[in-house]
């Protein structure tokens, strides 16, 4: 099984040092352990994780993993194999910003007071493409979905005006080129569906049971 | 058109043939699917939280033969020997805690030179897990950068499908060691378990990958235009039980062909095609025309920084041709031009059938005239020294006339280790037993035990410096106790040789901290009731290494060599291959 995509990765956009924004999907079992698993393969190699999504993806049993990093091509494309030879991974995959439909979403929390009276509340959601969440006396919630510099840009209009939390999720990505997965997993679905999650139940009987 | 009665009947067809065949503890369940999985032995140590599965073990004497080691290090170096030798997957148990953690460094030794393993390890109580229980360490996460794939047994009914797929993924596609780590309640859980399966297909698992034989038809054609081709051998040829098809392929090719350190061994070294050692301390031909080949043929390697030297001077003339079954080792290290991803036992064939026959003779001279220079300024100095003190490469040399080649040897780390690889024969694939990748020193002793087992009706002699030795001569006890007959063989020059002549040349022999004192090695080995004997003077050389051979059981034998020897040649760190030195 390649690791490699068959669309041509553009290299722009690299810093000078060849190095750019790239987010590896990989499709996984869901397991107990494996993030760890592919965590470890960023910390080996002293590889700062800039973003991590875990989720489950269009099928079922199988999640879907978005990790951003910032590196060149190369050290990539190493990265995505030895992210693919883990036992319970399926496929990866990794792509240029150019190449995937990317999105955070982040949620600000400002005093209702404070906002109400300062700032034309209806401007600020049309400016930054935001919506109200939560109003309540003491705070509002507000969310923008979007690309970094979006929700940076909400963060530095609200300021200001006591910003009392703010919070960004991980980027989710969808490859542009992608024909979806399940083509591909009928090739690994040769006799077998995936198996069944075994979490531990005994964790809560401690008091039940007599041990030495 | 199907009746109710027709359904009925054929789900009671089912239940029959899904019927319950065995109650029992998970601890026996365990032990049943190591039997069906082949397993005859097995290298341990008891402790509490494993204490339901040795209590199982009690009643299964007459099937499973479990070797008592002194530490858990021991357990699963001779694991690695005893795999290693036979081809078999290696199996250990231990406890939780300190008995898991002490598998640590075998597992990351097995891990990077493909070895296959299933190591069992005992667990506290489910409930307890996260409490910083007695004995209790998390040994999943601590074993994960180490295994190919590790899994926590809290559930008996687990155990079947967990073990199956842990020998299947422990010996399939590229090897490795797998850790399974069962919680006590599991172990000790009373249930009806179905007939054990084997697995052979794990959904998310690709072993093997699909051979696609354009690539084998490229690099058939690269091969058949080249004129100084060079095949670089190494430990996937053994893997892959792939020697014959290997040799099929040069024998046809005419290709000269080296090998790592790993692949030692996968053709006698008496082949007329086989030039010698790769990397830092292999032969001089191999590394100086490694830079001017035209086309180098990798098989079952993953060109190593001891094999490379300095990387972006490393082949740049050559066009490669790499095969490997893990896919990730190519362009790891070495553009590939043709990347030939498959096991080599299918992968060679196909390529032998599209290669033209062909002698190479001119170039193969040149690995001979390269060859004729080491020997002259190295190789016969080494083996017939003409100063009073004895050197490792007469050590060899003698242990070649006795043995012709047919004994299995298992090294430990360092100069002797180099010295072995160097100048010992072969004429059987997996004799020569070494920690390739790691470095480990303090496997030799345990290793050899092991390989005794896998290979009971070889010779082994486990060739020892005078500081691994002092790392895990608790394995004596094991001998002692269980009669592995493992020839002990100490190079003793009172150093820790390798670091020693590092830095000599490169520290301008600041001898820091690397003069290491021994015990009586005679003395400590017949406190474990083991013949032994120490021999300081050439004269005495022989006799005693024919003594040690001839002896029936295990035998020690020290010999005193040169202080201050270097193993040459040497390319050293940071220098292309071109670049080796042979003083």
């Amino acid at each position: 099984m390649s690791t490699e995509n068959t669309i041509e990765h553009k290299i722009d956009k690299a810093d000078l040092d060849g190095k750019q924004e790239y987010t590896i999907t990989v499709y996984a079992e869901n397991r107990i352990g494996l993030l760890n698993r592919i965590a470890i393969i960023f910390s080996k190699r002293k590889i700062n994780i800039e973003s991590l999504n875990t989720s489950p993806s269009e099928i079922d049993g199988i999640h879907r993993f978005n990790i951003v990093i910032h590196e060149g091509y190369e050290v990539v494309r190493k990265l995505a194999r030895q992210i693919e030879k883990q036992i319970e991974v399926l496929k990866v995959y990794f792509n240029t910003n150019e190449e995937i439909i990317w999105q955070e979403l982040a949620l600000y929390k400002v005093s209702t007071d404070e906002i109400a009276e300062k700032v034309t509340v209806e401007r600020l959601l049309r400016q930054y493409g935001a919506s109200a969440v939560v109003i309540r006396k003491d705070y509002t919630v507000f969310a923008v979905t979007g690309h970094r510099e979006e929700t940076d840009a909400l963060v530095k209009a609200l300021e200001p005006y006591e910003l009392i939390e703010f919070v960004r999720s991980a980027r989710v990505a969808i490859i542009k080129d992608s024909a979806g997965f399940h083509e591909k997993l009928k090739e690994f679905e040769a006799f077998e569906p995936g198996e069944e999650l075994v979490e531990n139940e005994f964790l809560e009987k401690g008091q039940k049971i007599f041990t030495m | 058109m199907e009746t109710a009665q027709d359904t009925i009947q054929q789900n009671e067809a089912k239940a029959e043939t899904s019927k319950t065949l065995f109650k029992g503890t998970g601890s026996q369940v365990l032990l049943n699917g190591l039997i069906e999985e082949g397993v005859t032995t097995i290298f341990g140590y008891p402790g509490g939280a494993i204490m339901p599965i040795y209590d199982a073990l009690y009643d299964y004497a007459d099937k499973l033969e479990h070797i008592l080691v002194r530490h858990e290090q021991g357990g699963i170096h001779a694991a690695q020997g005893f795999a290693r030798a036979s081809g078999e997957v290696g199996v250990v148990f231990a406890t939780s805690g300190p008995g898991a953690t002490n598998l640590v460094t075998g597992l990351a030794d097995a891990q990077i030179d493909s070895t296959p393993l299933v190591c069992i390890t005992g667990q506290v109580f489910a409930h307890l897990l996260g409490t910083d229980a007695f004995q209790e360490t998390d040994v999943i996460n601590i074993t994960t950068p180490v295994t190919k794939w590790n899994y926590q047994v809290t559930d008996a009914k687990e155990i079947q499908e967990v073990l199956a797929k842990a020998f299947y993924i422990a010996k399939s596609g590229r090897p490795g060691p797998v850790l399974i780590d069962i919680t006590k309640n599991a172990q000790l859980q009373l249930e009806e378990f179905p007939e054990y399966v084997k697995c052979n297909h794990i959904r998310s698992y690709r072993p093997k990958p699909k051979v696609r034989i354009e690539y084998i038809e490229q690099a058939a054609e690269l091969i058949n235009s080249a004129k100084k081709p060079f095949v670089l051998f190494g430990q996937g040829v053994i893997l892959g039980s792939a020697e014959e098809e290997f040799k099929a392929f040069i024998n046809k090719t005419g290709i000269p062909a080296a090998w790592t350190i790993m692949g030692e061994g996968a053709i006698p070294t008496s082949h007329p095609l086989n030039v010698g050692m790769l990397g830092m301390h292999g032969n001089y031909g191999p590394n100086v025309l490694t830079n001017e080949a035209d086309v180098i043929i990798a098989i079952g390697m993953r060109f190593d920084d001891r094999v490379t030297g300095r990387l972006d001077k490393y082949a740049k003339q050559a066009r490669v041709v790499h095969l490997d079954i893990d896919p990730a080792e190519i362009d790891k290290n070495v553009k590939a031009e043709v990347g030939v991803w498959g096991d080599c036992k299918e992968t060679l064939p196909l390529l032998t059938n599209l290669v033209n026959e062909n002698k190479h003779e001119d170039w193969l001279a040149k690995f001979r005239q390269y060859n004729q220079e080491e020997i002259d300024q190295v190789i016969t100095p080494e083996l017939y020294p003409t100063g009073d003190e004895m050197t490792m490469g007469e050590v060899l040399r003698n242990i070649n006339e006795i043995c012709g080649g047919d004994a299995v040897i298992v090294t430990d780390v360092g100069q002797h280790q180099m010295v072995a690889c160097r100048y010992a024969k072969f004429n059987n694939t997996r004799s020569n037993i070494t920690s390739g990748g790691l470095g480990t020193m303090g496997f030799g002793l345990p290793a050899a035990i092991g390989a005794k087992y896998g290979a009971p009706d070889k010779t082994v002699i486990a060739i020892i410096g005078d500081g691994g030795f002092q790392m895990t001569p608790q394995e004596l006890g094991t001998i002692m106790q269980f009669g592995a007959a493992v020839k002990i063989l100490i190079l003793n020059n009172r150093f820790l040789g390798m670091v020693r002549q590092w830095q000599q040349l490169f520290h301008d022999k600041r001898y820091s901290f690397v003069n290491i004192t021994s015990p009586d090695f005679v003395a400590l080995a017949k406190s474990y009731y083991i013949e032994a004997s120490k021999v300081d003077e050439r004269a005495n050389l022989r006799q005693a290494l024919e003594t040690m051979i001839n002896h029936e059981g295990s035998y020690l034998l020290e010999v005193m060599v040169g202080r201050e020897n270097n193993v040459f040649p040497m390319v050293p760190q940071g220098m292309s291959v071109s670049e080796i030195r042979l003083k």
